[in-house]
């Protein structure tokens, strides 16, 4: 396992990830709900093309990943990863996904708009990922001409990502603040300054095991930079208040903290049946538990392993054979106690 | 006043519902009004519904933007109507913006707070727009020089001004 996921970036006792995202349209075609099947594999094939023939390394070195040759468990293994969306996993159309592989770049064809062109890095790295899909944008565009208006920007098929067509988030764990409730605050400000908070699966998903994912939502008017600016400020903000938040619980009473901390642990690593929603519950606790320095024999490399492989589609790929929910549980407990057994020695 | 739903606090919230296209309307209190929103709440909004509120379609702010596009138009390069774009909150192609530009405006405003790009644009489009630019100021100088009875320059400025159009 080598993917930017199992690393620790800057900032990992809180940032999980950064993503940048940009949405384009190619000039010629009908956005994708609009396109026939021979557009559809019209565009996957010019796409294709202006990325075989780059001159950067980056994105010529990119794998395609045909989506109607895969079956729904590497579909959805994919969206696990966050390399493709849930829309892209469930489409009827022609379309696939360039996927580097060192999985920090993906490019969606086909999704709502012809391309969504994606940068993920571990911990806090907004700039680095701005910076490494700026460029495949660029190279791209030399290539091709994109749909584009002087006045509105890059044109895309959702008014709301018009403009730059970016999204920046970041991926936050946030147990502290959850637990004392300040939560809600933070929500209603960022609610207030035009930043979406929501789940870690994105768009309608809730918030499990104390994750969450901040995003801009205004794209047009404001400067690529700015947005990034921006998101990056108010991440740092709320890392401080969790980082205090989190000094301060230990503080008051170390020994309710440790002991829950040592609870959750505990069941964790010796049950014999657990279920997604109750693993993510505890895997925050552990976590938390290994930032404070509580826990100290297990690697946060091993944590974030974990967190990837206990999830529905990829736990099957890991078993090799499609499961049942109630073998899922028993297979989930199993490759927990194997992951935090092997990195102990 | 007193709140007309409890009768028993002060009424500070004007409350306004729209049932079946007829407006209600009543003076309430904060405590009930919370109730009354959060029953609101309890029927999903549709992303249409969403877009067709901010945009003005709805019931609940006139209809002067509904008259200024027909109904029937379509966009000749996607075949999107307006009334499918009104329905999903999606653009069907590139075009669309060109017809429905106009219409969007007070959407992309309450979206984004501007109507206005300030971001990247591409490299090709930054090149037309130096050579327009520079057209634009090379016709100026060469109607300077023909006031000027300077027929030499504004010969070669005109060449100029020719092999740039051709050029883009």
């Amino acid at each position: 396992m080598t993917g930017w996921y199992i690393q620790r970036g800057p900032e990992s006792d809180v940032v999980i990830s950064s993503r940048v995202r940009l949405a384009r349209n190619l000039e010629e075609f009908p956005f994708p709900f609009k396109m026939n099947k021979d557009q559809e594999q019209d565009i996957l094939v010019k796409v294709r093309d202006v990325v075989s023939g780059s001159k950067s390394d980056t994105i010529q070195n990119t794998l395609f990943v045909d989506m109607q040759s895969l079956n729904p468990i590497d579909r959805l293994a994919l969206v696990e990863k966050h390399l493709i969306s849930k829309d892209l996993a469930e489409s009827q159309r022609i379309c696939g996904a360039l996927i580097s592989r060192d999985e920090k770049i993906s490019i969606m064809i086909n999704e709502e708009d012809h391309l969504r062109i994606q940068c993920m890095f571990s911990g806090m790295q907004l700039d680095s990922a701005w910076d490494l899909c700026n460029s495949i944008d660029s190279e791209i565009e030399d290539r091709v001409s994109f749909a584009f208006d002087n006045k509105y920007g890059y044109l895309t098929c959702c008014p709301t990502n018009i403009g730059t067509g970016i999204r920046v988030s970041t991926m936050l764990h946030l147990p502290a603040l959850v637990m004392t409730g300040y939560i809600k605050g933070i929500l209603e400000a960022c609610g207030k300054l035009g930043i979406a908070v929501r789940g870690i699966y994105g768009e309608n998903s809730e918030a499990t095991g104390n994750m969450f994912q901040i995003s801009n939502q205004i794209t047009l008017g404001q400067s690529e930079d700015e947005i990034v600016a921006n998101i990056t400020n108010i991440t740092f903000q709320i890392i401080e208040q969790e980082r205090t938040l989190r000094n301060e619980l230990n503080k008051r009473n170390p020994f309710r903290f440790e002991d829950r901390i040592y609870r959750s642990f505990g069941i964790f690593s010796n049950a014999r049946i657990m279920s997604a929603d109750e693993s993510l519950k505890l895997l925050s606790d552990v976590r938390l538990g290994i930032n404070m320095g509580i826990i100290k024999d297990i690697k946060m490399e091993t944590v974030n392993e974990i967190a990837l492989l206990i999830q529905p589609a990829s736990l099957q790929k890991f078993a090799g054979r499609p499961l049942s929910p109630e073998e899922r549980d028993i297979k989930r407990a199993e490759l927990i106690r194997q992951k935090l057994g092997s990195a102990k020695e | 006043m007193l709140c007309q739903h409890c009768q028993k606090r002060i009424a500070n919230v004007h409350f306004t519902q729209v049932v079946n296209n007829k407006k209600v309307e009543a003076y309430i209190c904060e405590h009930c009004a919370k109730e009354k929103g959060q029953l609101n709440f309890g029927t999903p909004l549709s992303i249409s519904d969403f877009f067709s509120g901010l945009m003005g379609f709805g019931d609940t702010v006139s209809d002067s933007y509904v008259t200024a596009v027909p109904k029937q138009q379509v966009c000749e390069k996607c075949g999107m109507s307006y009334e499918g774009f009104q329905k999903s909150g999606k653009l069907g192609c590139n075009n669309c913006y060109g017809i429905y530009g106009d219409k969007l405006q007070p959407l992309l405003k309450r979206l984004h707070g501007s109507a206005e790009h300030h971001g990247k644009v591409p490299k090709k489009v930054l090149e037309d727009v130096k050579v327009t630019k520079e057209i634009g100021q090379l016709k100026q100088l060469l109607n300077i020089a023909i006031q000027n009875e300077e027929y030499e320059k504004a010969a070669e400025l005109r060449d100029k001004i020719k092999s740039l159009e051709v050029e883009r």
